[in-house]
């Protein structure tokens, strides 16, 4: 096979625009704009009726009875269903342990937990109908915290269990523990100058997609489903599906539908099952669509947590071990907390060497809310907390914290915690000298001469709370390491079906995947790939569903690596194919048909001297060339229960933040200015979607630095703000400038050199604003997001 | 759920005698929400947009009419000589889609302590004209909020306007909440300089029951200017006197603790407000001459 890249010059036929590197637009971005884009919530379909979910008012209590009959006598409604109407022996679902019940059976753990489903002729009659259900839930105590959920006799969230991490485990209440042991932490100690410790809690943070949940399930004639859906991962879906539905995979026929966002909230089962249980049951279409109260007990949060870090240094600046406890509060179900586990665990260290570590990561069982995926994945919560020991320890130190940060900065052959060696470039130094290197933003930019203060660029904004009375700048820096792909030794591959053919004259690719398209622009490089690979003009993205193989899920920063790889190695096959099929028709033509290099360029068989032989469409002819092909990066393997070491990772992603921030210091409000950011991607496949994954990460990491949070009532364990009202997520007067520096340093083991990027500035955006918030007050802040009263004391 | 689309005022009056428990609804902007989130399921909606005087204003001699549904947007473009109070306020209402259809009889008609316009309302001196069809009444503002999302207004009556006494002196309004704009306000703080009657008056959102006055922390800036005959000279105001005066404004809050925010920081927040409005509305005063015409 010829091993052919990017060519960079044609002396003869024409480059093929449109392919790599190129900042072509995405095929959705105008619909979305205008909104004209047709979501999932859109779905229409005759006949069709409306799903509503009965949800737990209380967190956790025993179910004595379910009285659903003046439910099911309302006009209109056409099934109730609770736990005793499930098909099949398979009661439970969930992405890694099998705890989450389709329907609360005999108990509910959280508040929110799906107890009963309505099928009604109008959404607003299921819902009336679902306010008949009458539940008798008799209340139990709630574990809240590690304190309560450990204590002696406290109450076990899930009763005699029996998944694999459950042998491991300290307690019950305990959904998995990674501690990672390398070096000597204690002997290392012994050496430090100066030892920095502290305790350090990070708030729950939503993923506040803007389409919330939803889908329309079909009922088919072969006694199976349609079902079109907003999710990250349709085979993961239907690999939870099948079993509780009582049907094979091959009756389950799933379609992605339009997705409105996702940051690792569609990750887990939302109203899959319950569309298609209420579907089969009444022979009818369904829809269901969260609204947005609805939508925050809908779909995982980020992990809270609570985080102690030690480290030492010596007087140089040299940091001599790290000691550190994580403990995540996974809620009532599992979720992708074992998962979530490993990456606090393994990045806990952050992108810095260090010969001796002591970790201990771990996530709860509560009766809080179920936590899981969201973007950074267990290493936000760790880059806040050993980003502001950074700063505390260059303070120690009385050393510039960025300096002191480059001097320990890993780099290329660093080993990590789990003593795998980071193999392939690591700038963490050179990125915290491009944001450094940057000119600050000008001061006090609310004066305007000869008028008043321009509150828009004032703490406050319009609420006109300073025109510059107590405002204080502050400048605060951070670097965070994200692994990129699925970790621990998980087969992590993709599919992806490429077919070229010659339509009206024009060679056509066409590229079918069952990639989620949940806003990351992975339809745009597809095609950008099959271009470049093909030499064609025209590409043609099927819809996502599973009459492909799996894709792997949205997440992880993956995508882009993973089908991105799968698309590219399919489409070298294909051009293998073809260019066989040119050798056997032409190769007598012209001896460069045997001895050179050759590509497809321009709708054209070329060499790599850019001299054309064949014209694609008169090799291909009437014959189509199609393969169905799986790809796989290279395979991880589990990190040690007992001392974490292992090759866990395939690929870091590495950014760094410069934040600049006005703080109004007597009422406690915060204006982010500017937050720089510098990220090595690797190669950018699409520079523009680089872009805006860059800025939409670091907005969503100033969001959780001083607004977001969801708040559980320590009592009852309930939600407290569930609605975009008390649940504030950044406006774009919030938003900052965000310069942003990308650096290009291939990673030879991935296609292109490329480098996952959707996470990584998320991690630094925090603990960059945090830092510069300590910067201006002069206070402490171990929490985030930080709130007015925690800046004034009240 | 009924929808009545009464075409005049006269027709909207009979429907709310008929229908006393009706809802009203213009903008929408609170109504929906509750809707929306099954908090309220009123038997009959009383909509309200059809009857065009709504949203008309009037400029007068000494007050301004503004109509129960006049856009927070028009009263930031046309009324902010005027009432700049009102206008700094309607400015932090929500999103611009939201103040192009949201009007004060909303935020009156729920009466919710966190309602924008209220602190400048009380701060500028205000009657809401209320009608039924046993004929109208005009309540002041001081007299309108009654309780914790209550009002004044009969079963049978509508808000048909509001009578905003005209600037004749600097004003100013702030709020806070924990994001740069679209954000409900943690609490509030409204002050209006009367230079004609010598006089100061206040207004709290968001840190008691009700809206409220600090009234005794007016009393005293009243008689702390008077006294030290700050309205002749126009001299800068004591410090001390400034800070008194904020800390009898937050003395005025009965705020409590919630989602949004500490009852101590609401408390703290209104007193720093206070300080800052007093600061600027008093530099205005001295700068702009002192025989001005209110404008902010």
């Amino acid at each position: 096979m010829p091993t052919t890249g990017t060519p960079t010059s044609l002396s003869q036929g024409s480059r093929t625009r449109g392919g790599i590197g190129e900042s072509t637009l995405r095929p959705d971005g105008t619909l979305k704009v205008t909104g004209e884009f047709a979501y999932s919530s859109d779905m229409w379909h005759e006949d069709m009726l409306w799903g509503h979910t009965l949800r737990s008012t209380v967190a956790h209590a025993e179910i004595r009875s379910i009285d659903i009959a003046e439910a099911l006598a309302t006009p209109g409604v056409h099934a109730v269903l609770t736990y005793d109407d499930l098909p099949a022996p398979v009661k439970n679902y969930g992405l890694e342990i099998q705890d989450t019940p389709v329907l609360a059976h005999g108990k509910v753990r959280h508040h929110g937990e799906p107890v009963a489903l309505v099928a009604a002729d109008h959404p607003e009659t299921a819902r009336r109908a679902a306010a008949k259900i009458r539940v008798d839930y008799a209340e139990l105590p709630v574990v809240t915290d590690e304190a309560s959920a450990t204590a002696p006799g406290a109450p076990l969230v899930h009763e005699g269990r029996g998944d694999h991490h459950s042998g491991h485990v300290p307690h019950p209440n305990i959904v998995h523990r990674q501690p990672i042991v390398r070096g000597d932490a204690g002997e290392a100690a012994a050496r430090a100058d100066v030892i920095v410790s502290g305790d350090y809690v990070f708030g729950m943070q939503d993923q506040a997609f803007l389409g919330p949940e939803s889908g329309l399930a079909v009922p088919a004639e072969d006694g199976g489903v349609d079902l079109y859906v907003a999710t990250q991962w349709l085979h993961s879906d239907l690999r939870q599906i099948a079993p509780v539905l009582g049907l094979p995979e091959e009756k389950i026929r799933m379609t992605l539908s339009g997705v409105g966002g996702a940051f690792g909230g569609r990750e887990d089962l939302s109203m899959q099952i319950h569309g298609c249980l209420l579907a089969l049951r009444t022979g009818k279409p369904v829809k269901m669509v969260y609204n947005r109260f609805e939508s925050f007990f809908g779909h995982v949060h980020r992990h809270p947590a609570k985080l102690w870090y030690e480290h030492g240094a010596t007087r140089d600046g040299r940091i001599t071990h790290m000691r550190c406890r994580i403990v995540l509060d996974g809620g009532a179900y599992a979720s992708s907390s074992p998962a979530v586990v490993g990456n606090a665990a393994s990045l806990s260290a952050g992108p810095y060497a260090i010969d001796h570590v002591d970790i201990e990561a771990l996530a709860l069982y509560t009766n809080n809310p179920p936590c899981g995926a969201m973007r950074g994945f267990g290493a936000v919560q760790a880059c806040f907390a050993y980003e502001a020991q950074m700063d505390r320890l260059a303070a120690a130190l009385d050393m510039d914290p960025v300096e002191f940060r480059q001097l320990n900065a890993m780099e290329q052959g660093t080993l990590m915690p789990t003593g795998q060696p980071v193999d392939s470039p690591a700038p963490v130094a050179e990125l915290l000298r491009r944001v450094k290197a940057r000119p600050l933003p000008p001061e006090q930019q609310w004066l305007v001469a000869g008028e008043e203060a321009d509150v828009r660029a004032l703490p406050g904004g319009l609420s006109n709370t300073t025109h510059g009375e107590g405002v204080v700048r502050g400048v605060g820096y951070a670097v965070g390491i994200k692994n990129v792909g699925f970790s621990e030794g998980f087969d992590d591959y993709s599919t992806a079906r490429v077919r070229l053919e010659v339509i009206a004259g024009e060679p056509v690719a066409v590229v079918h995947t069952a990639m989620a398209e949940v806003g990351q622009g992975g339809v745009t490089v597809h095609a950008q790939i099959a271009r470049t690979e093909l030499g064609v003009a025209q590409v043609t993205i099927q819809p996502a569903d599973t009459r492909v193989g799996s894709a792997g899920s949205t997440s992880a920063s993956r995508q882009t690596y993973v089908t991105g790889g799968a698309v590219k190695h399919a489409c070298e096959a294909v051009r293998e194919k073809v260019l066989e099929r040119g050798r056997r028709l032409f190769g007598t033509y012209h001896p460069a048909w045997a001895t050179a290099e050759l590509l497809l360029e321009g709708g054209k068989v070329v060499t790599d001297a850019g001299e054309v032989l064949a014209d694609l469409a008169d090799v291909l002819g009437d014959e189509a060339v199609e393969l169905e092909l799986e790809w796989r990066h290279r395979p991880t393997e589990a990190f040690d229960l007992r001392t974490g070491q292992g090759h866990g990772h395939v690929q870091y992603s590495f950014a760094a933040h410069r934040a600049v921030v006005e703080v109004d210091t007597e009422l406690g409000l915060v204006k982010v200015i500017e937050l720089a950011v510098a990220q090595d991607v690797g190669k950018a496949l699409n520079p523009l979607s680089v872009e805006g994954q860059i800025q939409g990460g670091t907005t969503q990491g100033l969001g959780i630095a001083v607004m977001e949070e969801i708040l559980i009532d320590p009592v009852t364990a309930k939600v407290r703000n569930p609605s975009f009202t008390d649940y504030l997520i950044p406006t774009i007067l919030d938003t900052p400038t965000i310069p942003i520096d990308v650096l290009e340093l291939a990673d030879d083991h991935a296609p292109y050199g490329l480098r996952g990027i959707g996470e990584a500035p998320t991690l630094s955006s925090t603990p960059a604003v945090l830092a510069a918030i300590r910067n201006a007050t002069g206070l402490e802040l171990n929490r985030t997001p930080v709130r007015p009263e925690h800046l004034t004391g009240t | 759920m009924d929808f009545l689309r009464p075409a005049t005022w006269e027709e909207a009056l009979a429907a709310k005698a008929e229908h006393p428990t009706a809802v009203p609804i213009a903008g929408g902007t609170d109504v929906m929400v509750e809707i929306n989130f099954d908090h309220r399921r009123p038997e009959y909606l009383l909509d309200l947009n059809r009857i065009g005087e709504l949203s008309a204003w009037t400029v007068g001699e000494e007050t301004v009419e503004l109509g129960a549904s006049v856009p927070y947007t028009r009263i930031m473009e046309h009324l902010r000589a005027e009432l700049p109070g009102l206008a700094i306020a309607s400015h932090t209402v929500a999103s611009p889609q939201i103040r192009n259809r949201g009007g004060v009889g909303g935020n009156l008609g729920t009466a919710s302590p966190a309602g924008d316009a209220h602190p400048a309302l009380l701060a500028a001196g205000a009657e809401v004209e209320a009608e039924s069809v046993r004929g109208s009444r005009r309540i002041p503002i001081d007299a309108f909020y009654t309780g914790v999302k209550r009002n004044a207004l009969a079963a049978d009556e509508l808000i048909r306007s509001v009578h905003i006494k005209k600037a004749d002196g600097p004003q100013q309004f702030s709020k806070v909440g924990t994001r740069n704009a679209m954000v409900i306000a943690v609490c509030a703080f409204g002050l209006a300089l009367h230079p004609a009657t010598r006089t100061v008056r206040t207004g709290i959102g968001s840190a008691a029951p009700t809206p409220v006055r600090a009234r005794v922390a007016e009393e005293f800036l009243n008689a702390a200017l008077e006294e030290g005959g700050f309205w002749e000279s126009g001299r800068i105001i004591t410090p001390s006197i400034a800070r008194e005066f904020a800390t009898l404004a937050a003395g005025a809050c009965n705020p409590i603790d919630d989602v949004r925010g500490t009852a101590r920081y609401r408390r703290h927040a209104v007193a720093v407000m206070a300080r800052r409005q007093l600061g600027w509305t008093w530099e205005q005063y001295r700068g702009t001459g002192r025989a001005m015409e209110g404008a902010a």
